[in-house]
């Protein structure tokens, strides 16, 4: 870091040392390794390498191994398939969605979102292949003579792969602009990963400053995508309930599943965006470029989703359990009082009633409120997969429909988990955080182009260089004393001992729930 | 021939068949090319047709003929696609007579070197509405528009001319869906190495799947490879209460495996013979005859 701040220019101009200080700090994951790093990648590389151990032996001995029987023939490994692509749809609506609302806030959270995305598609897409009973076979998938258009599968795997092609191109986009700087960053250092970052960069396209028209094509590619990825992101998680909702089976024939489905992917993708962007503003002290506002933003985005979700799941379970048809009332009972009624209600109050409470306190609506509202989601989402998938895919279909309203009688299947899926699920989980934190080894963790460039970024730049002006220079550890702005200056590489300043102070005057009272315009990130 | 509940939607009229072996007839003159041309069914229409349509940015091409004509079949189908197929075969369960004694189950799992919960035909004890128990077997019911079918992505799953559904454990990539798909729950997954068979007289094939597998999934195939020379599946060889027929559509006839044979329509007709959920529209080719009060689609499976 010193050495950038060497190269600063001498008489300093606060413009150019903000902008200096977004640059370092955008950098800084790539150009520093931090204490932990490799700690933390070999911690997580062996939860992986047990993984994939895990697959070997399901390779081996069969699905049996996984808990799997003829009565649970779905059951955790496509509940991960659903909750791991869910969880990249958060990309989707940080960028594309706030990208075409002109939500300026969400610039900082940009890169993080879409490296979210575009790491948990691919490992949900991975888990095509403990799903498949012969996956020495699934190439067949790709082999035109074999396809059966008519197949839920078939169209599940061309729409998750047009969607992640579109979620590489949107992350590669917006990063273009960024690489003359991360090259100009990194000219002339020495070793291994310098000098493939450098060819990277060059392979990327970026290896000078991007000219203005050129800058344009960018950008109006960026909103094109930004529109098309909205409609790929709906048909992904749609036609993926369509594999469970083409079938007879009580709880999986619903036609609110694509809609269900698309929601709560929506919902656990916002809570995983609240989550990685609240480790790399502790990791690689962000905080001065994101604040305790954006958490509370995407709180609210949050909760509109979750009540969403919450309302889908109540009229789906009222009406299913409303019409007393058939294995309905079964499927309900087993899921609301049955063997089920665990995880149902813990998804219920984790991921249903939590999170709108949170946010309706006032004084629960902070940062820490609603990082652990995301943390709760993430993981109640993910239970509520297994909820949706396991016991439709257990309950006896011969046997009468009148009965099943009455007692519950028949042979309900049930699944077990074995150490296997665990270990995979636990390598899965493992390898979001290990590839992110591998990634931004590679790219600026900040969208350094888009952030400059943002209108509202020189307007309040200008004035946090006149409050600069005004304000004595805060002491380094002054935190009680700071004005609530950085001013340019504080963000400083030499300041960022912003990372003391105690959490939801830094962002938002007492009372200020994200800066929406009328007239205060929406800045990306500069509180006023 | 007076009365028979089933025949509206047997495209086929067994009786009527033999007196006119070609031309007009609806099923088997259809469409002479492809050989999948039985399977074509609304349901996969349907699907076909709504997901082309949702998928206008992806470039159909030389697909939309597939989709019109159905998924290939994972192999030749038995019979030439030019003649109409010689059999349309069916099953035909007499509920009044089973005991209950599973030797159906374990005569299939034997000839087919199944593990014991393989059920390929499965004895599921019922309880009527007067409270008592009775056994209902069900093997793959043969659907003419079997819903397994057409979800499977990489067509293994297929419809023989004959009538028979088949899965070509060569091709399955095991996802699993047909299993999703089969209101009858007659489809089972080879979740480990499966029995070891000794050389059979047919290599592994779809109409004769032994050994299974394992990470596909199998299901009854009604002895396919053994019809041809005569011989009724297993289970129907060794029911010792003759309680399931063999039946024939084209020939109109159907036998058991205690020698007595039967003119098919008339003895369904006679017995009232039900199909077991026929509101699912999957058109089922196995014939239950309910003796004494039974519903199936009211009774209790007792656990
Ligand atoms: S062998 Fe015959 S009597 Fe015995 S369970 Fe099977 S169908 Fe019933
Ligand atoms: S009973 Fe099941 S497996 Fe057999 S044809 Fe019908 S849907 Fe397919």
């Amino acid at each position: 870091m010193s050495d950038q701040q060497a190269s600063v220019p001498s008489p300093l101009d606060d413009g150019v040392r903000a902008r200096e200080d977004l640059r370092s700090a955008a950098m800084r994951p790539v150009l520093e390794r931090q204490r932990w790093w490799w700690p933390a990648v070999v911690v997580l590389g062996a939860v992986v390498v047990l993984g994939v151990v895990a697959w070997a032996v399901q390779l081996a001995d069969g699905l049996g191994v996984a808990g799997y029987n003829d009565q649970a023939f779905w059951a955790v490994y496509e509940a991960d398939l659903v909750a791991f692509i869910g969880v990249s749809y958060g990309g989707a609506v940080v960028s594309a969605v706030l990208r075409l609302t002109k939500a300026t806030w969400r610039a900082p959270l940009t890169r993080i979102a879409e490296a979210t995305a575009l790491v948990t598609l691919p490992v949900g897409m991975l888990f095509i292949v403990p799903h498949l009973g012969s996956p020495q076979r699934i190439w067949e998938l790709a082999w035109p003579p074999y396809w059966n258009l008519s197949s839920p599968i078939l169209w599940d795997f061309f729409a998750v792969s047009t969607y992640l092609l579109a979620t590489a191109v949107f992350f590669y986009l917006p990063l273009i602009a960024d690489l003359p700087v991360a090259a100009e960053r990194l000219a002339g250092r020495p070793g291994l990963r310098a000098r493939c970052c450098r060819l990277l960069y060059r392979a990327l396209g970026g290896a000078h400053e991007v000219s203005v028209p050129r800058r344009r094509l960018i950008e109006g590619s960026i909103g094109l995508v930004a529109i098309m990825v909205i409609p790929m992101a709906v048909s992904v998680h749609s036609v993926l309930s369509f594999a469970f909702a083409s079938s007879s089976r009580p709880g999986y024939l619903e036609t609110i599943f694509p809609v269900y489905f698309v929601v709560a992917a929506l919902y656990s993708g916002i809570a995983l965006v609240v989550l990685t962007v609240a480790a790399a503003r502790r990791l690689f002290h962000l905080e001065a470029f994101i604040h305790p506002r954006h958490f509370v933003r995407l709180g609210f985005l949050l909760v509109a989703f979750g009540a969403a979700y919450l309302y889908l799941t109540f009229t789906e379970y009222l009406i299913d359990g409303y019409s007393g048809t058939s294995g309905l009332a079964a499927w309900v009972r087993q899921d609301l009082t049955g063997r089920y009624w665990v995880p149902f209600w813990f998804y219920f109050v984790a991921a249903g009633v939590v999170p709108l409470v949170i946010m309706m306190v006032r004084r629960a609506r902070t940062m820490g409120g609603v990082v652990t509202a995301a943390g709760l989601v993430v993981g109640a989402l993910w239970v509520k997969r297994l909820v949706i998938v396991i016991p439709p895919a257990t309950e006896p279909l011969v046997r009468s429909p009148l009965a099943a309203s009455g007692v519950l009688t028949g042979d309900w299947g049930t699944y077990h988990f074995t150490w296997v899926p665990i270990s995979i699920t636990l390598a899965a989980t493992a390898a979001v955080p290990l590839l992110l934190l591998v990634l931004f080894r590679f790219v600026p963790i900040l969208p350094i182009a888009e952030m400059e460039e943002l209108e509202s970024y020189e307007e309040e730049l200008a004035e946090a260089v006149e409050i600069t002006a005004r304000t004595p220079q805060p002491s380094p550890r002054g935190a009680a004393s700071r004005p609530l702005i950085p001013p340019a200056s504080a963000c400083a590489p030499a300041t960022l001992t912003t990372a003391t300043t105690p959490p939801g102070r830094l962002g938002s005057p007492p009372g200020d729930v994200g800066g929406l009272a009328p007239g205060r315009g929406v800045a990306f990130g500069w509180p006023r | 021939m007076t009365r028979r509940p089933f025949e509206q939607d047997r495209p086929v009229p067994g009786p009527e068949r033999p007196e006119a072996p070609s031309g007009g007839e609806p099923r088997a003159a259809r469409k002479p090319a492809p050989p999948e041309a039985p399977v074509r069914m609304g349901r996969r229409r349907f699907l076909g047709g709504a997901l082309a349509g949702g998928a206008g940015v992806v470039a159909l091409g030389a697909m939309g003929e597939r989709l019109a004509g159905g998924a290939q079949p994972a192999v030749a189908v038995q019979s030439s696609p030019s003649v109409p197929a010689a059999h349309q075969w069916a099953m035909v369960v007499d509920l009044r007579y089973c005991n209950g004694c599973k030797m159906c189950t374990t005569a299939c799992e034997t000839a087919h070197y199944l593990h014991a919960d393989q059920t390929w035909i499965d004895v599921f004890t019922m309880t009527n509405a007067a409270g008592e128990n009775y056994f209902m077997p069900r093997p793959c019911m043969m659907c003419e528009d079997p819903p397994c079918v057409p979800v499977c992505p990489v067509s293994a799953n297929f419809r023989t001319a004959e009538g028979i559904t088949l899965v070509d454990q060569s091709r399955c990539i095991g996802t699993r869906i047909c299993m999703n798909a089969c209101p009858y729950q007659a489809r089972y997954f080879n979740w480990g190495n499966p029995r070891p068979a000794p050389r059979q007289p047919f290599p592994q094939e779809p109409s004769w799947p032994v050994p299974q597998v394992k990470g596909t999934v199998g299901k009854c195939v009604f002895c396919a490879a053994m019809l041809p020379s005569g011989k009724v599946p297993e289970c129907v060889a060794k029911c010792p209460m003759g309680v399931l027929y063999l039946g024939d559509l084209e020939s109109d006839v159907a036998v058991n495996g205690l020698g007595a044979t039967v003119k098919l329509s008339d003895f369904l007709a006679e017995n009232d013979a039900v199909k077991f959920k026929e509101s699912y529209g999957t058109h089922p080719r196995c014939y239950y005859i309910p003796g004494h009060g039974q519903d199936l689609e009211t009774d209790t499976e007792t656990a």
